[in-house]
């Protein structure tokens, strides 16, 4: 393909697509992101290629595979446009009826819309579900219209019109103060200025400066980056020359975990077709410009998301923190000024440029401007991504986003910003969710993962498991992370054991003080966030465990089962499904656990039919005692 | 492709390392006041505070950190408190360079909370070695952190056997192996056969953990 060499030229580039694709409005979009992908996408691709040919539509409608919608929980999705119809949980079985009914004829297939749980109306268009209708997706609403592969899709719907503005209408100190007057803060967890960062680098003496994408999403539960990096890999990267131009770099590189390959494989993509078209490369439009950017491949640390040990990992060297009193914005790669920031940041940075500062202060709060991606899981109805404006409650995430917790249940605890963040209780539902607010209530923003948990989650062996996963995930270099997590993940063990003192209570708080204080780098100084978060506002659950009683009957140490003589009906299924053989009874007497032998795997309680519901887990009072051998079981009355 | 990146990034490394050489030696032509421990104290730039407090009169005890090797950080022992336009902030000593004006507080009650414990942690993998005298100081007989398994060395992780053998002799014969709390020290294979005749990092090793390895991987 010949290279672009002015902004006119981008210009007709761009109203050819769209002159050409004018005609052929229809077209299905096919969501292929890593959720729907595990779902089943690839092969409704297939099944539709097929059916197209086979009904004579080939050539006519477009199949275009994108990345991710959002609304995981109901994959494979599928849109078909210009109606926007949306199809839920597609099967390859459906495939032929949407061809010849809604294809052909325009017929929407009811039973494949969402259903409305409240009202169990159908609803047609995208956009009106509930799950999207709350959200502002002004980063991800455009992932459902473009193929991630095909930069001519992202040229299209506008996609390098800001790099062009920033290069030929714009200087570098006019981008760098419209991305400061933005108020843009960063996404990776700081919150920190984006353009105070840029500006340092700008200014910072030392050739050549480096740019540098952070895509090393490691949060338990967090996919927004990946799903970004997946699905609309040139806003990241136009974001990213902008960069460049603001701060006077002439290489980028993008740090992308090697466990989100198809991440590597879109941006490596992404990379060459604008190397093509001459959007990246030398003489960028023909303004003189060169960029370059390189991918690096992550080898799957946690720890080398923080900004030193990504450097020293792009070096080369083992991906451990160094200490630093000099930020890398202006002593990082190599030793030369460096920007580093989160995917999410660079691909706000287009709309900036594209629609002005003062339009971007128009959404969100007071001190953080824009919208936030957060990942919604755990134990929620509508798992998924949202993006909303900043200041948007938790209760409208929660519930008219989410749609609250399944099976009625009670929600307990929201845990925000990844393993260094907290676990906020039902008292702040009510809160607006901003980088001030949530450090305020006691957690933090973070990248932007969001656990939901309800009363069937233990609160202390939360945070068991957030410690166990950051002393498995510190480097191990300094001695208040290593040992510090290593002692305090041993406290919690015998805490979830009901071996635990109150004295460990405040050990762990003395100790939580100490590796706060004292750790090298920001895992360190954040680590003991889930064990004072959950004590600050659940300290009764470990108040409760020292007693010997877990209260959600969750730590295995603490709990019993027991098959309740009332109501078992002796139908065996326990017993035939039991590991161990923990299990007596025959048939039509009641069933007796016997506790010696049960290694409280919980296999009992979900094979009992729910309309028996007769075995329970006991914790903190004595099991009662077994009934004799061959009781009979007392019928249900029909 | 791949040459001219590994090239390229070696050449930036020289000329940084040039850079910083020429840097130093500017330096070391002016002087910093400082206040330590209510003491004024002159110091050469680029110094850090641990080299600072010396001057002092104040001995910073710390494990990882030597005079002849690039500052790790890694022990966290020589936390202080440093003041400048009235804010305060806790730095690891050996990291941190003078600066004009500052004051630096080496035991206020925090900081040697802080130590306590961390004397404390590596108590509790190490019966020997120089926080013993941290120890003997605090008034701490025993540690009230218990290891569960019996750990078979005595090593702080402090990684001076391992830096020195990486910047002073440059036989990179001992490495870390491990992450977080499996982290431990190891021979490399090959590269450590020159070992036996070498030991020059045995001196550095207070809990002799690094004579035990050499000798058990090396017979």
């Amino acid at each position: 393909m010949a290279k672009i060499i002015s902004a006119s030229k981008l210009e007709k580039f761009r109203t050819d697509i769209q002159s050409a694709r004018a005609g052929k409005k229809r077209y299905i979009s096919l969501c292929s992101g890593t959720g729907c992908h595990a779902s089943g996408s690839e092969v409704l691709s297939n099944k539709f290629q097929a059916e197209l040919k086979k009904q004579g539509l080939e050539g006519k409608v477009d199949i275009r595979r994108t990345g991710c919608h959002g609304f995981c929980e109901m994959g494979p999705i599928l849109i078909i446009y210009p109606e926007e119809i949306c199809y839920l949980q597609v099967t390859a079985e459906d495939v032929e009826e949407i061809v010849s009914q809604t294809i052909k004829e325009g017929k929407v297939l009811d039973r494949l819309l969402y259903k409305d749980a409240a009202t169990g109306t159908r609803i047609e268009k995208e956009s009106d579900i509930p799950f999207y209708k709350y959200q502002n997706r002004l980063i991800f609403g455009n992932n459902s219209q473009l193929d991630p592969k095909n930069i001519e899709d992202y040229i299209a719907i506008g996609g390098y019109s800001a790099l062009a503005k920033s290069l030929f209408k714009l200087t570098p100190a006019k981008v760098l103060e419209e991305v400061k007057q933005s108020n843009l803060r960063g996404r990776g967890g700081g919150g920190f200025p984006t353009g105070r960062k840029w500006e340092s680098t700008a200014n910072a003496d030392g050739e050549p400066k480096y740019v540098v994408v952070n895509c090393d999403e490691g949060d338990p539960g967090a996919f927004m980056d990946r799903s970004i990096m997946e699905g609309n890999p040139h806003l990241v990267l136009e974001g990213l020359i902008i960069c460049a131009i603001a701060v006077g770099a002439h290489q980028g590189y993008i740090y992308v975990r090697q466990e989100y390959p198809l991440a590597v494989e879109n941006t490596e993509n992404a990379i060459n077709s604008a190397m093509d078209l001459g959007l990246l490369g030398d003489n960028i439009l023909g303004s003189g410009f060169d960029f370059r950017v390189k991918i690096h491949k992550g080898a799957g640390a946690f720890v080398s998301g923080e900004s030193s040990a990504l450097m020293s990992a792009i070096e080369g060297k083992v991906g451990e923190p160094k200490p630093k009193y000099t930020h890398t914005s202006v002593k990082g790669l190599w030793g030369h000024p460096t920007v580093l920031n989160n995917v999410e940041t660079y691909a706000n940075v287009p709309f900036i440029i594209n629609e002005g500062a003062s339009k971007y202060n128009s959404i969100g709060t007071k001190g953080s401007k824009g919208t936030k991606i957060f990942s919604l899981v755990g134990k929620v109805n509508n798992t998924g991504l949202v993006e909303v404006p900043m200041g948007t409650t938790l209760r409208e995430i929660i519930y008219s986003i989410g749609g609250g917790i399944p099976d009625g249940k009670k929600f307990k605890a929201v845990q925000t910003g990844g393993p260094s963040g907290g676990c906020l209780p039902e008292k702040y539902l009510d809160y607006p969710v901003d980088f001030d607010a949530l450090v305020g209530a006691g957690s933090m923003m973070g990248s932007g993962g969001m656990i939901i948990m309800d009363e069937d989650t233990c609160m202390v062996d939360v945070a068991r498991y957030f410690i166990k996963f950051l002393a498995d995930e510190s480097c191990g270099k300094c001695v208040p992370c290593r040992e510090g997590l290593r002692h305090m993940l041993h406290i919690l063990d015998s805490i979830t054991a009901g071996k635990g003192t109150a004295e460990d209570i405040e050990r762990l708080k003395e100790m939580a003080e100490v590796i706060q204080k004292s750790s090298l780098c920001a895992l360190g100084q954040t680590a003991p966030n889930p064990v004072l978060s959950t004590l600050k506002y659940f300290e009764k659950e470990y108040e409760a465990h020292l007693r010997g009683e877990c209260p959600a009957r969750v730590c295995p140490s603490l709990i019993e089962y027991y098959i309740d003589p009332e109501k078992c009906q002796g139908c065996g299924l326990c017993l035939k499904n039991c590991p161990v053989d923990a299990i007596r009874g025959d048939r039509k007497t009641v069933h007796v656990i016997d506790v010696d032998k049960c290694t409280k795997c919980g296999t009992c309680y979900e094979v009992c039919p729910d309309k028996f519901d007769s075995i329970t887990k006991i914790s903190g009072i004595p099991t009662p005692k077994a009934v004799p051998k061959g009781t009979p079981i007392k019928p249900l009355r029909r | 492709m791949n040459y001219m990146e590994t090239s390229n990034a070696k050449n930036d490394g020289k000329s940084a390392k040039a850079d910083k050489k020429a840097q130093k030696e500017e330096q070391a032509e002016q002087t910093i006041t400082l206040k330590i421990d209510g003491k004024d104290v002159t110091a050469k730039k680029g110094e850090n505070l641990i080299q600072a407090s010396r001057r002092a009169g104040v001995n910073i005890l710390t494990l990882c950190y030597h005079d002849d090797l690039e500052p790790y950080g890694a022990c966290r022992l020589c936390m202080v408190e440093i003041e400048k336009h009235d804010r305060k902030k806790l730095v690891a000593a050996c990291c941190y360079e003078v600066e004009e004006g500052l004051s630096v507080r080496t035991k206020t009650e925090e900081i040697i909370k802080i130590r306590k414990m961390l004397t404390e942690f590596l108590m509790a993998v190490s019966p020997s070695g120089d926080h013993m005298k941290l120890a003997r100081e605090y008034g701490i007989k025993e540690s009230r952190f218990k290891l569960d398994e019996n750990t078979e060395s005595p090593c702080t992780l402090c990684g001076l056997c391992v830096r020195y053998c990486d910047e002073i002799t440059k036989s990179n014969a001992v490495t870390f192996v491990g992450r977080g709390i499996d982290r431990k020290v190891t021979l490399v294979p090959v590269a450590s056969r020159i070992c036996m005749s070498c030991r020059k990092c045995f001196n550095f090793c207070d809990a002799g953990k690094i004579v035990y390895l050499v000798d058990n991987i090396l017979g």
